[in-house]
């Protein structure tokens, strides 16, 4: 021993850098000196590049493709159409939700921007060449891109089906229905809602919107015809599903595929599914024996992968006249475009949209969902959110203002006479869930003290009066926000991706000298991984995070899990990391028993070392453990020092968290300030502080963007009239507001650390707040409900529709 | 298509390539060059991915031809700090959590080199305006900001004590 002082717990703790610890992120390193590793910097040689031919029209009849100039295009190697991948089955494709769609046009085209050809050439200025002397003859065809006319319309946009057949979720009540799905008891709901003293309807839309990742989506396929192995690396938020449905598509083994996420740049649920441009490109690869590389531009990204939301949700909320809710009923006519590419659990056409009962206690509730076939592109991903959570957080906050607005109340204090109490949880909600956990009486009044709720409500009501007298054009909106979320999908008894349970995976070594790698079945696309779950791991195994390398996205040598979204790494795969450490901890515990010459029982985990009870100086540090393990022969113990946990959740986790808006509004331009955004998230135990706050940076301003103008539109005709970022709205720095975060500390008490995930938090949460706040401010001159986006020009409409503008 | 001969010079090395007219700066850098940290987000000039600096400006190299960079000094991330000295905006950036997927963060920091170079001493509305070329989808720019304006301050400190 040398004289210096042996350090105190907490220093050994603090060297640590676990749980709790504003650890800076390992990942910044490589990425602030421009040396990460996304898709599109994967080169190998004699790489080839494909690029599609896409449909200028929404509904068409493809006559005729005629390849032969375009093969005639000095570089372009193959042009591939429906014809030519038939013979393999892969023209068409099984999607996520039980519906199939068309890898490349099979005779006729269902929205503008569809694959048709995939032209490979020798660099991506020659495959743009064969693209454009690719000649496709089409025939219009009537477009529908109105879920409504289309349930009307005898229109059959999809031929291949079957007429009158049951659908994948069931009977399909019209050639343009995809599915009905229900929850609740309509019947108790109705007659709850019939006898009740004050009732509130309202059509909810929550509009077309986009993920739109910085990142497009891309991939690089590279088809090994000596060893006969398949290695495709890609944007790919689930690499192991992809690798098994890459096997069920292709014939190839699944050991002979290799999928490889690099950095991947962003995904916001953008990429999950799996796109034709992968298996062209895959196909193709097959075909010229090279690789083949596919990257999309920003247009295509915009028109043709994964759209999220399109949900018109009309609800009926009842109420006694001083407030208490009594009954909830919500039918939603929801927008799936060409195909039912929804990329949810399995069993959940409309994914968790059934905890639209929100943060309240809802004696009775039913919902009811119909997916509709249109002329629009095929998506509905969940964008930064768990499976359509934020369609329902949206639905129910707009409805509790409005319930608010028809008893005559404040809307704060209706939500505070409604939540779940603490002493109610475990919940059970009236549409099926377990809430794990909550406090929301305690954030919510945290949250209105911290913006002075009270004050801002005078102020509101004075800055209409001064409106009215002329001596002011701006208004005031407070939008007001309790959401929670459902995350961590999920326990495998109900939540499957093609059949493949949502579990999910961490496999941990720990080396000779101390040091230790753990590869996990998640992949990050921002949210700081390598940093986060080394701290959950450091906090376990005692081994400083620093010291622990966390490899994510390669199936050679990841453990199976179900990747990446709808808020799951930290629930599923952070809690397998918790759970593999202890595994790592009970075998180190019986190696520095035989060490230390004591029974197991007599030793107690302290920090970073196993310490005789009552012999403080007696002790083996889990590095000395490490070590004897390689070396010594441990008389009923395996050598080496490692352990892989699969953890299959026995719930899902509720986060949730009140977030306050305040807004200025000026009628005659229909600009808006946001004045002050304050948000307060309780994600159970925290795990990275500084992750976290950035977490809902990211969100908001994103949430920002939904509410106050990002759309994906269409014209009559099924144009996209948002296809560039000239018309799809990207907040940048100048329109982006500060937000203050805080937070309150409610465990899960199911998970192995308490921890909920936060990623998504501030998209379910955000837009609600930044909505209501418009709505707020129009209350006291009519306003119930407007559509979003509130861009300027509806701001502005919605001011000369009350009579605002003289 | 007849390529042309281009000479440049990329972070202090003098570059000659083969190009087309119609070939974008991007293309060269990243395919010719291999240099991969500019990246490309929209091929239209708004996202700012690909920003590097070109004879002292900032410019979207996704919308400049190779053949305008013949002559041309052109700095990009990688010649901004070296991984056993990083640039102060590199260092910054970490430090006050100015990124998430990193996919933006080349351009990000590029671009806000130039924009220390333009104005040293910048108001949190200056960054604001001169970053707006750039777009950022994970973070929500709060900790761009503070990254910037705290790597301002420790570059006028250290000019400072160097006066």
């Amino acid at each position: 021993m040398n004289d210096m002082a042996a350090p105190t717990r907490e220093e050994r703790a603090a060297k640590l850098k676990g749980l709790g610890c504003s650890r800076k992120r390992v990942e910044d390193v490589r990425f602030t000196q421009g040396k990460g590793n996304y898709v599109d910097d994967v080169k190998l040689p004699g790489m080839l590049h494909g690029d599609f031919v896409r449909s200028p029209y929404a509904h068409a009849r493809v006559k005729s493709i005629n390849t032969e100039a375009a093969m005639a295009v000095p570089g372009v190697l193959a042009v591939l159409t429906a014809k030519d991948l038939e013979p393999l089955s892969l023209h068409w494709m099984p999607t996520l939700a039980g519906d199939k769609q068309m890898v490349l046009a099979d005779g006729k085209v269902l929205f503008q921007g569809q694959e048709v050809a995939f032209v490979v050439a020798e660099n991506r200025y020659a495959a743009a060449d064969g693209i454009a002397a690719v000649e496709v003859e089409y025939e219009e065809l009537p477009v529908l891109t109105d879920p409504f006319e289309a349930l009307q319309s005898d229109v059959v946009l999809r031929e291949d089906l079957e007429a009158g057949a049951d659908g994948a979720h069931g009977p399909r009540k019209h050639h343009n229905h995809i599915f009905l799905w229900e929850e609740g008891d309509e019947a108790a709901t109705n007659q709850a809602i019939d006898s009740a003293e004050v009732v509130a309807e309202e059509m909810v839309y929550y509009h077309r919107t986009h993920p739109c990742p910085l990142e497009t989506c891309g991939t690089v396929a590279s088809m090994d015809k000596v060893n006969g192995k398949l290695t495709v690396w890609g944007t790919f938020q689930a690499p192991h599903v992809v690798r098994t449905v890459a096997s069920l598509l292709s014939g190839i083994e699944e050991h002979n595929i290799r999928v490889i996420s690099p950095d991947i740049g962003g995904g916001f649920g953008n990429k999950v599914g799996v796109y034709p441009g992968y298996v062209c490109a895959i196909v193709a690869s097959i075909v010229t024996g090279k690789p083949v590389k596919w990257i999309e531009n920003r247009m295509d990204n915009l028109m043709a992968t994964a759209f999220a939301r399109d949900y018109w949700m009309k609800g009926r909320i009842s109420a006694t006249k001083d407030g208490k809710i009594t009954g909830l009923h919500c039918h939603v006519t929801a927008d799936h475009g060409a195909f039912d590419a929804c990329a949810d659990p399995t069993k959940f056409p409309a994914g968790f949209f059934h905890i639209c009962t929100g943060s309240y206690d809802i004696p009775v509730a039913y919902v009811g969902v119909d997916g509709v076939y249109t002329n629009k592109a095929p998506g509905g991903v969940a964008y930064r959110c768990s499976f359509r959570v934020t369609e329902a957080a949206y639905f129910i906050e707009r409805m509790i203002e409005v319930l608010a607005i028809e008893l005559g109340m404040d809307a704060a204090e209706l939500r505070r006479i409604n939540f779940i109490r603490k002493d109610q949880f475990p919940y059970q909600s009236a549409l099926g869930w377990e809430y794990d956990s909550g406090d929301y009486h305690t954030a919510w009044d945290k949250a209105l003290k911290a913006v002075g709720y009270d004050d801002l409500r005078k102020e509101q009501a004075e800055r209409v009066e001064a409106f009215k007298r002329g001596e002011t054009r701006k208004l005031l909106g407070i939008g007001l926000t309790h959401f929670t979320e459902i995350v961590g999908a999920g326990p495998v008894k109900n939540c499957d991706i093609l059949g493949m349970g949502m579990f999910d995976s961490c496999e941990i070594r720990i080396h000779p000298t101390g040091s230790a790698i753990a590869r996990l079945g998640t992949i990050s696309q921002g949210q700081g991984h390598a940093t986060t779950f080394a701290q959950i791991l450091a906090s376990e195994i005692g081994i400083p995070a620093d010291s622990i390398t966390i490899e994510e996205g390669d199936t050679d040598t990841a453990p199976y899990g179900l990747g990446t979204y709808g808020s799951r790494s930290t629930p599923v795969a952070g809690a397998a990391t918790a759970m593999a450490g202890r595994k790592i901890r009970a075998k180190a515990q019986m190696i520095a028993a035989y060490l230390l010459e004591v029974h197991d029982d007599d030793l107690e985990w302290d920090v970073d070392r196993f310490v005789v009870k009552g012999a403080p100086e007696r002790f083996k540090t889990m590095a000395e453990i490490a070590y004897a393990s390689y070396n010594q022969a441990i008389p009923g113990v395996e050598p080496g020092l490692e352990a892989v946990s699969y953890y299959d959740p026995p719930n899902m986790t509720y986060p949730f968290g009140a977030y306050i808006c305040v807004m200025e509004i000026d009628v005659d331009t229909g600009q808006h300030e946001i004045r002050q955004f304050y948000a307060l998230d309780d994600c159970g135990t925290r795990i990275n502080p500084m992750v976290i706050e950035g977490q809902v940076h990211g969100g908001l301003t994103e949430s920002l963007a939904i509410a106050m103008g990002q759309e994906i539109a269409y014209d009559e005709i099924g144009n996209v009239k948002t296809g560039t970022f000239m018309d799809f709205f990207l907040p940048t720095a100048w329109e982006t507001p500060n937000y203050t975060t805080d937070y309150t500390e409610t465990p899960s008490p199911h998970h192995p650390i308490g921890a909920k995930g936060v990623g998504e938090s501030p998209n379910v949460g955000g837009v609600p707040a930044f909505s209501n706040a418009v709505h707020d401010a129009f209350r006291a001159f009519g306003l119930r409900q407007s559509h979003m986006p509130h861009d300027q020009w509806r701001i502005w409409k919605t001011a000369q529709q009350l009579g605002l503008h003289g | 298509m007849t390529k042309m001969h281009i000479k440049l010079t990329v972070n202090g090395e003098p570059k000659e390539v083969l190009a087309e007219p119609r070939e974008l700066l991007i293309h060269t850098l990243r395919e010719q060059l291999n240099i991969t940290g500019p990246h490309i987000g929209c091929e239209t000039t708004h996202c700012g991915a690909c920003t590097v600096e070109m004879n002292g400006k900032s410019v979207k190299a996704c919308t400049v031809f190779a053949a305008q960079a013949d002559g041309a000094e052109i700095t990009t991330i990688e010649g901004l700090g070296t991984p056993d000295e990083l640039h102060v905006l590199q260092r910054a950036f970490r430090e006050h959590h100015g990124l998430q997927c990193g996919f933006c963060t080349p351009g990000m920091i590029t671009r806000a080199h130039r924009l220390l170079q333009e104005n040293s001493n910048p108001t949190e509305e200056e960054v604001r305006f001169g970053m707006s070329g750039n777009l950022c989808r994970c973070t929500g720019y709060q900790n761009i900001v503070k990254s910037i304006l705290a790597a301002a301050a420790e570059m006028n400190a250290i000019k400072e004590a160097a006066e």
